[in-house]
């Protein structure tokens, strides 16, 4: 392909559209927003033009901090979870016969096309006392009764977990399918062990595709909103699940919007890592 | 001392037989060069000997204990792979020190080993060097001390020298002959190089088609090859029809070859001549004329292409031995029976 760099204002035209879109879908709401942020809020009613840093201010609040904490746990957490899973097996499956590996990533794809209120509701349902797998395990004689397995953190680790591995899987693939076979033979003709020579010689060749996967699903799972509310208790719930209570029931649109631009802003720190440690690989 | 024994080895991949009933015994100490072209087995059966693949049928030895169960990182073997499969997440010290490590060898044993390694692949002082950093021919050396750091009873190396260009892979060949023969380790190599076997081996075994076709000195195969199939991969000869005379001489399109006789119970055959052995002479002289189509002045030798009824075969000579003989020109050439090889068709 032919690439020129544009020289005159008509070559520029083909960016017109999309960065209209940008503009309009963006960067107005997403201003709008950062100025209610700092806008003074009205007792029931609700807000009027101003310059405040109260609502910034009330981010010290140890409320805001404990929701804050747990947020970010929560999305590291459900982040190692999933690469810790997905490694041995997109490794495993990038092994496989060409037509498996096409049926694998089939199905990953379409667990990719549920909507995470039902995946909420499907745990929810397996979670349960009446319903659960739990009645399997009664059946099996390894448990005396069944019993509810939701709410609780277990309950939304599990389901965000569900919804986040194809993601994972799916980034992990190209970079496993890649990656030489014949170092990890190399490693056992000089005398590893199958899982010695994995550690040794796989978890390093690919250590920057995993530390990009664990901030991708930690972005991911950091703007989870349903499935806390679905699954857990209201101490399980996120930053976005307080930022809609701010926001619809509270009609505080100043904090809300704050607690926002703040997520936001945390996210994008978070992928320009992503973008910074991408770069370094290119280079070396 | 036997090194490796090979036993009536298979591998099947479905329907499809890699490597055929190959038994092979390798001397303690001695250098062996499996060839053939490509798709003839000889990875495999290499894979096999490491414990990569897992064999159909048959059984591996080593230095007399059966090995052919033994998963690949308790055979103590030592490999060069194609790729040279280096850590890239290690320096040059650390991918030679890997054996080492795993075996919990002390660190200041480990260092030493090391340096040891380096200096006897010319690479001194490159231990802190990232492998990122080296040129191909300083990854192979490197590649080759890591796989002999833990001093394996036998070493492997498949198609080692292919990513070299042709100069450096030549000096390489000698120098792994070398470093073989001061180690006195079993050693089996993969190559479709010739020149390679020919240049390193004490053993060559020219696989085709999943079997051993011939395995002997490379001066035996070069001069005696077992087949057609040996005869025209090993160096480049000339294969021509050749049929029977009522008195059992050997007819080249009807011209008799002066005293070569078709082996008992052959109608007709491929005969085999190098083209160092066809000789040029003056129209009529030799066993049957024919027509120069193209000379190929190399400098050193000199080709010349010679056609005989739609056939095209070669002579090489040196430019001061060969006559004045120009494209055109009708030639006499003669087959000396001495060196002419009669295969089965």
């Amino acid at each position: 392909m032919r690439r020129e760099a544009p020289r005159r204002l008509a070559d520029y035209a083909p960016l017109v559209f999309p960065g209209l879109m940008l503009l309009v879908f963006f960067v107005v709401p997403f201003g709008t927003m950062t100025a209610v942020s700092f806008f003074r809020r009205q007792q029931g009613g609700f807000y009027t033009p101003d310059f405040v840093l109260d609502n910034y201010g009330r981010f010290l609040s140890p409320f805001f901090g404990n929701v804050l904490g747990f947020s970010i746990l929560l999305a590291v957490a459900v982040a190692l979870a999933c690469v810790a899973l997905a490694l041995p097996f997109t490794f495993t499956l990038s092994r496989m016969a060409r037509h498996l590996q096409v049926l694998w990533l089939v199905a990953l794809l379409s667990v990719l096309s549920l909507s995470e209120v039902i995946i909420g509701f499907a745990w929810s349902t397996l979670l349960s006392r009446t319903a659960g797998i739990t009645n399997i395990l009664v059946a099996l004689g390894l448990m005396q009764a069944p019993r509810a397995l939701v709410p609780g953190l277990g309950a939304v680790l599990t389901a965000m977990i569900y919804q986040a591995l194809p993601y994972t899987v799916l980034v992990m693939y190209p970079a496993l399918v890649r990656l030489d076979p014949t170092l990890l033979e190399a490693a056992k003709t000089l005398g590893a062990s199958p899982l010695r020579a994995f550690f040794n010689v796989v978890v390093p060749a690919l250590r920057n595709t995993l530390v990009a996967t664990v901030i991708m699903v930690f972005v991911f799972a950091l703007g989870s909103y349903l499935l806390p509310q679905i699954l857990g208790r209201p101490t399980h719930w996120t930053l976005s699940v307080l930022i809609t209570d701010q926001a619809v029931y509270q009609s505080n649109m100043p904090f809300s919007a704050a607690m926002a631009v703040f997520l936001v802003l945390l996210s994008l720190a978070l992928v320009s890592l992503t973008a910074l440690i991408g770069r370094k690989d290119d280079g070396a | 001392m036997s090194g490796l024994e090979i036993e009536e080895l298979s591998k099947r991949f479905g329907a499809f037989t890699a490597v055929d009933t190959v038994a092979l015994s390798v001397a303690k100490g001695s250098f062996v060069c499996l060839l053939g072209p490509s798709g003839c087995g000889k990875t495999t059966l290499l894979r096999m000997v490491a414990g990569l693949e897992e064999p159909s049928e048959g059984r591996i030895r080593l230095e007399g204990a059966d090995i052919t169960s033994l998963p690949t990182h308790q055979r103590n073997i030592g490999m060069v792979f194609q790729s040279l499969a280096l850590f890239t997440h290690l320096n040059v010290g650390q991918n030679i020190a890997y054996a080492l490590r795993i075996r919990g060898v002390a660190r200041e044993l480990q260092d030493k080993r090391v340096q040891e390694l380096l200096e006897m692949v010319h690479l001194g002082g490159f231990a802190e060097r990232p492998v990122a950093k080296l040129s191909g021919g300083q990854r192979q050396r490197v590649a080759i001390a890591r796989a002999l750091a833990h001093s394996p009873r036998l070493f492997l190396l498949d198609e080692p020298l292919s990513a070299l260009d042709a100069k450096l892979r030549e000096a390489m060949q000698v120098e792994l002959r070398q470093l073989q023969q001061a180690l006195g380790i079993t050693t089996v190599v993969v190559t479709h190089d010739q020149r390679e076997a020919m240049t390193m081996a004490d053993l060559v075994v020219v696989m085709g088609e999943g079997r051993v076709r011939q395995a002997a000195t490379p001066i035996e195969v070069y001069r005696k090859p077992a087949d057609a199939f040996v005869a025209g991969f090993i160096g480049s000869t000339n294969l021509l029809p050749l049929t029977r005379a009522a008195d059992g001489n050997a007819l080249l399109w009807g011209r008799p070859i002066d005293g070569l006789a078709m082996p008992a119970g052959l109608a007709s055959g491929v005969l085999s001549i190098r083209p160092e052995d066809v000789r040029l002479q003056a129209p009529g002289s030799g066993t049957l004329d024919a027509t120069i189509s193209f000379v190929r002045d190399l400098g050193a030798t000199v080709e010349t292409f010679l056609n005989v009824n739609d056939t095209t075969f070669i002579s090489v000579a040196s430019p001061r031995e060969r006559g004045p003989f120009a494209v055109g020109h009708t030639v006499g050439v003669s087959l000396p029976a001495a060196q002419c090889l009669v295969f089965a068709a």
